[in-house]
């Protein structure tokens, strides 16, 4: 890739005519987003026929090396962005979450076509989650069935201008900076039909209005005597919003030996947490030491 | 002999790599040159070796017929009696004809007499769940739906984005006529007029003078254009006209904005620091 | 026998598919009855005596490929079930059509999979999405979705959480449509639903273990003695579903003895969605964008087998007429340009399975780029072509391949359609065949890789119901373009391409002399289309209606598509005007069928040559899993 030194110096210091292709002065978060920017590698992973388009845009026509999306890579462990290009079925979507758990930080997702958006032509179907962005977080949309390499490029662009948007000192921009391991997402589990863990709580409690015969769990068409209720458990779950943490109880039954694979790592990242609030604690007792002396 | 067949292969790689080359002198590096014919000499049968189109520099040009999403079509506003009408009659027959069903139309009502009006109140498209199969441009009777040539609608949330509705997507006939220059003349062939088939009938009722006989020559007809290549960039000037954009066209302009404004405050904090040093 | 239609000399399974019906009648009166609703063909079987009678029909009467094995579930219009089987001789001709009914509430039909072992999946497919149990079967267990799963979804009265309504047109889309999001009406909105007697204290993911528990494993390994005396142990490798050489989001799981493979078991499912189901609510016209996305990367071809099956239906009816000449020369003109994109992408990424990476896919995307040029400007996109329409087309060729300026920065590309065409046809297409056959047919690393490898024998090609390449590259003279000739292939001249080694070499022979075949015939339509421009491509010069009245009735529809052979089977049951929306709509995808003797193909090899082997077969995900 050429590097364009020009278009990295944005700061107020003004480089000389003649050394503008030579240096370039830049804060340290711009420098930051260039790199990272110009180096997504995406990971090797295609879903369905959005998939074709995407290889038809990494071969010769439209190569989206140009970008430095240079490397596909097969392994998560070396990929920067999950491309979910197709539809997401119940079936797939575990390990599609697996696999977005072992990609290191920083990492982006894009929901390439109309399927992985929110479901597209097969969203009424039994087997098709309604949009990636159901489970994971996602970066881009590229809408379009499917979108042309073209669309695809023009995302691929969106997503490295949203990247020049964060800011390396503002801590929601780049969380993966943060103290502790991240959380990774709770992955899905196939049970009579695919259950998220995140939902469990109110799949418990329809599942008791159920036993009540109040309300039958999962509606599809609402008993008008019933809709009360449905109502309340929707505003409930609205409330607490997907983001909540998962009580421990309500995972328990899902893995027979108690232990939730994520409940580990928050206990990690508390500790962590801990320890870094003690070191901190004893810096603070040492300055204030050191300035008695004084 | 063992090791031919490997040789023969390596060769051939260095005749695609050297032909390459061989073409770009062929064509004096003309064909990276940013002209019409160029790029077709480039992407079209008779060229060899690499052809890769640097995107957003360059982007490959859509043809006549391909289909993106759903627009509406609405009348021109230089339009001396239906300016900004839709041509849409709220028929139903595009969201019977759609195979995924993510089309909703609401029929107008005339508040007064309740009866029907050949307008629809709200039309939505979930792009989500379209699958650009242009089946309602196809079976629209009025050509009231077409589909779309612009690609380019990446975006941040798609819960704001991706439900368009008829604001979003109500076009005006020019531009159908500037993405389209053949099929929309077919179409003014078929129906008799420029204008919507109803702004006809209108004409014929109201002025002596029936419009139907003579359409008006808005465009030349294209394809008399066709056959001379120097004549090709004739629909490309003629769509230097700026196409309607959708409202906030590029998902990034507002991250754009944020940086900004960033980069504002710091430098005042900056100033601020050394109004103070000053002191 | 005193069969009049059958000559006393004559060898039973030289009899014609009449004959060998009446035979069947006549011979098994007290269980064979002929199928005499309206519309419908074939025989009605006790399935009691099922297996004696296919036993028969298998062979004495020499139906050795048995093409589609398929559920219809009749509720409201009988009650039961029914499996349809479509039996067909390799040495060409029609079908033989076969039924067996059973009841709705407690279905069971002897599995065939004894005689056809083609059946094996397709028997499971019914299963899983039907709720019919096959005794006999050897691993009768879900295939498409997990094991847990609640209800077989395809049964007409099992509902899904985004379900609207039966039939579309849904009716809140006009006059009155408010848009929604159909995750608004559903409470978990992420379109699930839980049956209500769920028990969330014993919930658990049952589907990973269901997936090993065949193999045996966890139980007791095998202790493997080598010939030095070593003692060995089996280990499971699992593959997919994400991993780069599967070819989309196909699962192997393989027992290894050291590098060798002993056993594969192919796990699919990963991009079911729900075609059928989806399909069994569309209107006709509905489905023919569906079926672009199930072999995606020849969308003209789907449509092809789609078209005919709807209109092999339509012509029971009255108002009917027949595509024009232009029609079917056209259909053919992209049938065949989608065959080379097929094949080119077969080949190509066959070669990065097997070590040449993305070199040659590279030089074969460019030919497949001007092919899809060709596809946009025709039919208005690269992949979903939407082209085929019933009795017709979406459009005739433009005059000129145009684009037009709409993007800041746009290029435009202006050519001559004909002219394009023949350049394709006759200089560049050709080239690439003969720089593919340079760069590979004589590499010694591609002939070491595949030859032997792999390796399908004739016998259990025909018996596992492999289709196209697969069977051909094992000696089987099958192409159903000349077996059961359809559009107007009967009048080009081209030959079948049949190589018997059954390797992996072997296919990929079939499928350059394919391409050059489908080069031969391009080039025999392209004086056809000069020959009828101007002509319409409608029969009645007018473009069909949007919502076409279908008689009752049914249809097997196929084709002869790049990775084999592509069947609809379509079922009308409407009233008496006919009905505009299919009531069973099953797709017999021949990557999905093809996989069936992947397990067999792979015992002996080793495990770098697996994925090879699975890119020699050619699979696509959206046709394998649907």
């Amino acid at each position: 890739m050429e590097v364009n030194l020009q278009e990295l110096n944005k700061t107020e210091f003004p480089v000389p005519a003649e050394l503008e292709n030579n240096i370039a002065i830049t804060s340290l978060s711009e420098l930051y987003n260039w790199g990272r920017r110009n180096s997504l590698w995406p990971m090797l992973f295609g879903l369905a026929c959005c998939a074709i388009e995407m290889i038809a845009t990494a071969a010769s026509r439209f190569d989206f090396s140009r970008f430095g999306f240079e490397v596909m890579r097969a392994t998560p462990r070396q990929a920067d962005l999950m491309i979910v290009s197709g539809t997401v079925t119940k079936k797939m979507v575990v390990p599609i979450v697996r696999l977005y758990n072992q990609m290191p930080e920083p990492k982006y997702v894009m929901a390439m076509g109309a399927c992985a958006s929110g479901g597209g032509p097969f969203k009424e179907g039994y087997n098709v989650v309604s949009g990636m962005d159901k489970y994971l977080p996602v970066d881009v949309y590229v809408p379009g069935c499917p979108p042309t390499p073209q669309a695809l490029l023009h995302g691929m662009i969106a997503l490295q201008r949203k990247i020049d948007g964060q800011s390396i000192a503002n801590g929601d921009d780049v969380p993966w900076y943060g103290v502790g391991t991240a959380e990774p997402t709770p992955v899905p589990v196939l049970g009579p039909d695919i259950i998220d863990p995140r939902q469990m709580d109110m799949i418990r409690r329809q599942a008791e209005a159920a036993a009540t015969d109040i309300a039958s769990i999962g509606i599809r068409e609402l008993p008008a005597a019933t809709q009360m209720v449905a109502a309340r458990v929707t505003a409930d779950a609205a409330a607490e919003s997907e983001t909540s943490p998962v009580s421990q109880d309500a995972l328990s039954f899902v893995l027979p030996t108690g232990a939730a694979p994520w409940a580990e790592a928050e206990d990690i990242r508390e500790k962590r947490k801990l320890r870094a609030l003690a070191r901190k604690a004893l810096r603070a007792t040492r300055r204030a030491a050191a300035a008695e002396e004084e | 002999m063992y090791g031919t067949g490997l040789a023969k292969g390596l060769l051939l790689t260095m005749r695609h790599f050297v032909e390459s080359y061989v073409d770009d002198i062929r064509y004096g590096f003309r064909k990276y040159h940013h002209a019409t014919d160029n790029f077709g000499i480039r992407q079209g049968t008779k060229t060899k070796g690499v052809i890769t189109v640097q995107y957003p520099d360059e982007k490959v040009a859509v043809p006549e017929r391909f289909r993106f999403v759903p627009f509406l079509i609405i009348e021109d506003e230089d339009h001396p009696t239906r300016a900004g009408k839709d041509w849409c009659t709220s028929c139903g027959i595009c969201a019977k004809v759609c195979p995924p069903q993510c089309i909703w139309i609401v029929r107008g009502n005339d508040p007064n007499t309740g009866r029907p009006v050949p307008e629809p109140e709200a039309f939505f498209i979930d792009i989500d769940i379209c699958m650009n199969c242009g089946y309602c441009a196809e079976y629209c009777p009025f050509d009231a739906i077409k589909m779309d040539h612009d690609y380019e609608l990446a975006s941040y949330d798609r819960t704001t984005h991706h439900i368009h509705d008829k604001e979003k997507l109500s076009k005006p006939n020019s531009y159908w006529r500037s993405i389209a220059p053949t099929r929309a003349y077919e179409e003014m062939l078929a129906r008799g007029t420029w204008e919507h088939k109803d702004a006809a009938k209108e004409a014929r009722r109201g002025a002596a003078s029936p419009r139907r006989s003579a359409p008006r020559p808005a465009v030349e007809q294209p394809a008399a254009s066709a056959p001379a290549k120097s004549e090709a960039t004739g629909p490309a000037e003629a769509n230097a006209a700026p196409a309607p954009t959708a409202e906030g066209a590029t998902p990034w302009t507002e991250d754009e904005a944020k940086r900004e404004e960033r980069r504002r405050k710091a430098l005042e904090r900056k100033a601020r620091r050394a109004a103070q040093r000053g002191q | 026998m005193d069969n009049p239609g059958l000559a006393p000399e004559k060898r039973l399974d030289a009899t014609t598919v009449e004959e060998a019906i009446a035979y069947l009648r006549l011979e098994y009166a007290d269980v064979v009855s002929t199928d005499d609703r309206e519309g419908y063909q074939g025989l009605i079987v006790d399935s009691k005596r099922l297996v004696q009678i296919a036993r028969v029909i298998h062979d004495d009467l020499g139906f050795d490929y048995l093409s589609s094995a398929t559920a219809v579930d009749y509720l409201g219009a009988g009650d039961q079930m029914e499996m349809v089987y479509h039996a067909y001789r390799t040495s060409g001709g029609g079908a033989l059509v076969f039924k067996a009914q059973t009841d709705r509430e407690k279905a069971e039909i002897p599995s065939l999979t004894s005689i056809w072992r083609g059946a094996d999946f397709q028997e499971r497919e019914a299963w899983d999405l039907m709720g019919i149990r096959f005794p006999g079967h050897p691993n009768l267990k879900r295939i498409l979705m997990w094991e847990g799963f609640h209800g077989h979804p395809l049964r007409k009265d099992w509902r899904e959480a985004y379900y609207e309504e039966d039939q579309k047109p849904f009716d809140n889309r006009w006059p009155g449509g408010h848009v929604h999001r159909a995750e608004e009406k559903n409470v978990f909105g992420k379109n699930v639903t839980y049956p209500p007697d769920i028990d969330l204290g014993r919930l658990m993911d049952s589907s990973e273990t269901a997936v090993y528990q065949s193999l045996g494993l966890g139980v007791d390994v095998e202790r493997i003695m080598d010939k030095d005396g070593f003692e060995t142990n089996e280990l499971v490798v699992n593959m997919g579903p994400h991993h780069p050489s599967t070819h989309g989001v196909f699962r192997m799981v393989l027992t290894v003895d050291g590098e060798t493979v002993t056993s594969l078991e192919p796990v699919m499912g990963y991009l079911h969605r729900n075609h059928e189901k989806i399909g069994e609510r569309n209107t006709y016209l509905h489905n023919i964008p569906f079926t672009d996305r199930l072999d995606y990367i020849s969308s003209m071809g789907n449509n092809h087998g789609y078209v005919l099956a709807v209109e092999q239906l339509m012509s029971l009816g009255r108002k009917y007429n027949p595509p024009t000449y232009r029609c079917e020369a056209l259909r053919v003109l992209m049938v065949e340009l989608s065959r080379i994109v097929n094949h080119l992408w077969a080949i190509g990424f066959w070669l990065n399975d097997i070590g040449a990476f993305f070199t040659p896919v590279l030089y074969f995307v460019q030919e497949r780029e001007r092919i899809l040029d060709f596809f946009e400007a025709v039919a208005g996109s690269r992949m979903m072509c939407n082209y085929m329409r019933f009795g017709g087309l979406f459009g005739d060729l433009p005059e000129r391949l145009k684009s037009v300026s709409n993007l800041t920065n746009d290029r435009v590309r202006d050519y001559n359609t004909m002219q394009f065409l023949t350049e394709m046809i006759n200089e560049r297409i050709p080239r690439t065949i003969d720089d593919l056959e340079r760069l590979l047919t004589q590499n010694e690393i591609l002939i070491e890789r595949s030859v032997g490898v792999g390796v399908l024998s004739r016998e259990d090609a025909i018996n596992y119901s492999a289709a196209g390449p697969l069977l051909r590259g094992s000696g089987v003279d099958y192409d159903i373009r000349r077996a059961d000739p359809y559009s107007i292939y009967p009048e080009l001249d081209f030959d079948v391409a049949v190589e018997a080694e059954g390797d992996m070499y072997a296919r990929y022979r079939v499928r350059v002399t394919e391409l050059r075949e489908s080069v031969r015939i391009l080039k025999q339509i392209l004086p056809r289309l000069e020959a009828t421009a101007g002509e319409s491509i409608w029969a009645d010069g007018k473009p069909g209606a949007y919502a076409p009245r279908v008689p009752h009735g049914e249809a097997y529809g196929r084709v002869e598509n790049g990775k084999g052979e592509l069947g609809y089977y379509v079922v009308s049951a409407g009233g008496r005007g006919g009905s505009s929306n299919p009531w069973r709509y099953h797709v017999r995808a021949p990557s999905f069928i093809n996989l069936t003797p992947m397990g067999i193909m792979s015992r002996g090899y080793k495990v770098a040559d697996i994925v090879g082997i699975l890119g020699s077969i050619d699979i696509v995900l959206g046709e394998t899993d649907r």
